[in-house]
């Protein structure tokens, strides 16, 4: 039985299976060129998509760092064919806009995702079954969703029985993209609290809302945190949702109930527009923007990591 | 939970109930909203969808200035700068989750699927003017003029280099969706048991062989799952893809002509739209990429393993 | 007696971190493997026994970081030759793993076929007959003949477990090493499996490692003793069992510690 012993271990000519003559070295040679090929087109395409990364990166801070100016975050944008000028309103626009999608989004989320976890499927198996199936598919269709639908929504219920565009509609369409994010990672971070933690609570003889709130919430909170602000991180860079519910604005705008400029409508306003200063501008607001971004993104996606290396 | 229902001498008895249905009302708001989106949409589409039947879906007339609207045109676009971005972002992005997932050892694979997530979170607007200030005069001094020459013959790569156009689109789309396919297909690819590796190597495979033979059947449907997920994002992606399509609303022959899409044509237009019947023609289109979206994003759920988390 | 493996002086650990080297998996292993007899290694887990199975057809490397120094000889050759790749000594050195694992998207026929396929074997009636050759090898071919198209896991856990062997028998091995193949079976299918490879020896070299005494002292010709990755004792089966040399050996088998 067996192969044929021959001088070196990989000089095997060939070996019989019933009286078939396997040629091994012929067949192994192409063998071996696809698995360098496919292990060197896989190579290349990994460098590729990283160069990618880098230079999205390194070119927006390149063209952006020549463009920004202390004027960028403290002055109002100049008039066309002047020079310098700032986008201090859109920042302070992004802002406002984020506070309204943080209020509306956090809470819904996180109360929504303590439902599901808690109150749903594992605790109370029957019966609630089909009603958390419907909630998590809506969140995933919620997720899914183009923002730019969501922006006809706002649009819709906002804009126009209010009549006009306003910081309020802006970021109730922000709003309503961080609501699935959260729900989703208080869900899931909810769910990898051990079940004796919450029976320990029990025990003792604490009701279930103060165990959850005291108990359950808190150790999922660094999960939790971090998907709060990969919503924000998601968000902040939103433009589609913002066209017909911020709108746009030349100015500081004054309460919750008027236009409101923010940092990627300004962005895309400015890049898309004839003037070199305005498109100075929107690679300057790109480099804020992307920087912004990414540090968020980057941030709590570390803490994530951590969080979890201490619990495995 | 059992002795409180005794009716024992519990101080809150009324507080658990209070805390559930406060949780539950959070709960149905979400399922709520989202019914109540495609609700509202559906509402305020109904003047166009009245007007206009299903000539919308393959009429190819968009003329605000004599009301006739029809979104072909759109439904096209959407479509091939999709089909491009897939066919260029697919290949590569499998080819790099089977590096990070097989090749690479892991503290090379983690830091490497980390940046590549990163390139998930990089903003719209930002591929935008990428698009615009790169993207666009590449494509129209080297890439049109190198593709012109050498697969000119097809039809779709004739004509003048615009730099705007189609397949822009489709080329700057396929960058924004590569992470959606790497991040979950190396994650589907990773889950897959290392004694199944190991079966296949003991037999005398290859590390392709083991990919082609095990590995990849075995992750099949989440693979394909990534690609809906990814497909899902092409579709309604708007920002990039209104910065570099050319705003055009007729149906190009060439790739390298102007088109439109969907998403683009709303956020253009929008704000424009003067008459309720313009309006509520972009809502009616609106409401084709909501359930399209609800379909391709619900197809790549059930293909997706759960447990798997998309970037 | 021919001896068709070649152990020499065999060292191997996990990860490049200073702490692995220093604690290796295997120290300084060496013995010899004679054909068509079934050689047991035996001792308490974590003791190396895998790792040395896995050593021999280069599994080991296949855990990013691991090491090996020292050699092993198939028929003369060394495995850890230079320019030896791990891809041809796999062919000729077969292994079945603790669990089975058939694969879930072949059928069962092609769970048999795979190996062959991959070294270039195409045609239909050749297959086909080694096929039925290494079913009947395994005794599964009269269970199974009649559903080769469906999949490999819808047998039960010993069938399984059988068809796993016959997989690593269709490519003509001339080594086949057993990781623990019985330990996740029933008595019964674990019964029939032993019985197998009683039938195998007559014509394969057999390495199997296993932490069931009672299993190397039945089956075995040479049983081999790991403890803390040091070969304590090797030697022919029936003096393990009976009068073994090192104090620590007899400890083991006679249940003192493990």
């Amino acid at each position: 039985m067996g192969g044929v012993i021959s001088k070196n271990i990989n000089d095997e000519q060939s070996y019989a299976i019933l009286g078939c003559i396997i040629k091994v070295n012929n067949n192994y040679l192409m063998r071996k060129i696809l698995n360098i090929s496919i292990f060197s087109i896989s190579t290349i395409c990994t460098i590729f998509t990283l160069s990618l990364l880098f230079f999205v990166f390194s070119y927006i801070l390149y063209q952006g760092i020549t463009a920004l100016s202390w004027d960028f975050f403290t002055k109002l944008p100049a008039p066309i064919g002047e020079g310098g000028g700032g986008m201090a309103h859109a920042i302070i626009g992004t802002m406002k806009l984020l506070f309204v999608a943080v209020l509306i989004g956090f809470p819904v989320g996180l109360m929504g995702g303590i439902y599901l976890s808690e109150f749903g499927g594992r605790l109370f198996p029957a019966g609630r079954g089909r009603f958390v199936y419907s909630v998590r598919y809506a969140a995933d269709l919620l997720n899914g969703i183009p923002s730019i639908v969501i922006g006809i929504f706002v649009y819709i219920v906002v804009v126009l029985p209010m009549k006009h565009f306003s910081t309020l509609a802006g970021g109730i369409a922000l709003g309503i993209i961080v609501i699935p994010i959260v729900l989703k990672g208080t869900e899931e971070f909810l769910r990898l609290v051990p079940s004796t933690l919450r029976e320990a609570g029990l025990a003792l003889g604490m009701a279930k809302w103060k165990v959850i709130l005291t108990i359950v919430v808190p150790t999922a909170f660094p999960g939790v945190a971090t998907s709060m602000m990969l919503g924000i991180a998601r968000v902040s860079g939103e433009t589609a949702p913002l066209l017909f519910t911020a709108f746009g604005n030349r100015y500081f705008s004054s309460g919750w109930l008027s236009p409101t400029a923010s940092l990627p409508a300004m962005i895309y306003t400015y890049s898309i527009s004839p003037y070199s200063n305005w498109k100075q501008q929107a690679w300057a607001g790109g480099t804020v923007l992307l920087v912004l971004v990414l540090l968020t993104n980057a941030l709590s996606r570390m803490l994530l990591r951590r969080k979890k290396l201490r619990t495995q | 939970m059992k002795n409180y229902a005794r009716g024992g001498n519990v101080p809150y008895r009324w507080e658990d109930p209070l805390f559930k249905g406060v949780t539950f009302l959070f709960a149905l708001f979400i399922l709520l909203l989202t019914l109540f989106i495609a609700f509202s949409l559906l509402v305020h589409a109904t003047p166009a969808i009245k007007k206009f039947g299903f000539e919308f879906l393959w009429g190819t007339t968009w003329d605000p200035v004599s009301e006739q609207f029809s979104a072909l045109p759109f439904l096209y676009g959407t479509l091939i700068t999709a089909v491009i971005a897939l066919l260029t972002a697919v290949p590569i992005g499998l080819f790099v989750s089977i590096f990070l997932s097989e090749f690479s050892p892991r503290w090379l694979s983690d830091p490497i699927s980390y940046l590549i997530d990163l390139l998930a979170a990089i903003p719209s607007v930002i591929y935008g003017i990428i698009g615009l200030f790169v993207l666009v005069p590449l494509m129209r001094g080297n890439i049109e003029p190198a593709l012109s020459n050498s697969i000119g013959f097809l039809p779709v790569f004739q004509g003048p280099f615009y730099g705007v156009g189609i397949l822009t689109a489709g080329l700057l789309l396929s960058m924004m969706i590569l992470p959606f396919i790497i991040s979950i297909s190396r994650e589907v690819m990773l889950s897959v048991p290392q004694t199944q590796r190991e079966a296949i190597l003991s037999l005398g495979a290859t590390q392709w062989e083991m990919v082609y033979k095990v590995v990849m059947p075995l992750s099949r449907s989440g693979i394909i799952g990534s690609i809906f997920l990814a497909l899902a994002r092409a579709l309604g992606e708007t920002m990039a893809v209104t910065m570099v399509i050319g705003n055009n609303p007729d149906i190009p022959l060439s790739f390298f002509e102007p088109g439109h899409t969907m998403a683009a044509v709303i956020a253009n237009e929008f704000t424009e739209a003067a008459s309720e019947l313009y309006l509520s023609a972009l809502i009616e289109i609106g409401l084709i990429l909501f359930l399209v979206s609800f379909v391709v994003n619900g197809i790549a759920r059930i293909l997706i393993p759960g447990g798997v988390r998309a970037a | 007696m021919k001896s068709v493996l070649e152990v020499k002086n065999l060292s191997a650990s996990f990860g490049p971190h200073p702490q692995a080297a220093s604690h290796p998996v295997l120290k300084g292993i060496s013995l010899s493997v004679t054909a068509e007899q079934i050689t047991a290694i035996i001792g308490p887990s974590g003791c190396g026994k895998s790792t040395f199975l896995r050593c021999i057809n280069r599994m080991h490397e296949v855990v990013h970081g691991a090491t090996v120094d020292g050699d092993v000889l198939l028929n003369g050759k060394s495995v850890y030759g230079k320019g030896v790749d791990p891809v041809l000594i796999r062919r000729r050195v077969g292994m079945v793993f603790q669990k089975p694992t058939p694969f879930p998207t072949m059928s069962i026929y092609h769970n048999v076929a795979v190996g062959l396929r991959l070294n270039g074997l195409k045609k239909k009636a050749v297959l086909d007959e080694q096929v039925e050759v290494s079913l009947r090898k395994v005794v599964l071919w009269d269970e199974v003949k009649d559903r080769l198209s469906q999949p490999g896991t819808s047998l039960s856990g010993g069938q399984q477990q059988r068809l796993c062997v016959a997989r690593a028998l269709a490519v003509n091995p001339e080594v086949l090493l057993l990781d623990e193949p019985t330990s996740a079976l029933d008595p019964m299918s674990s019964g029939k499996i032993e019985e197998l490879l009683r039938e195998l020896k007559k014509s394969y070299t057999i390495v199997i490692v296993t932490h069931n005494m009672q299993q190397a002292a039945r089956l075995s010709d040479m049983t081999g003793f790991f403890l803390m990755g040091e070969l304590i004792e090797f030697d022919a089966t029936s003096k393990i069992f009976t009068t073994p040399t090192d104090a620590r050996t007899e400890d083991y088998i006679t249940g003192r510690f493990g």
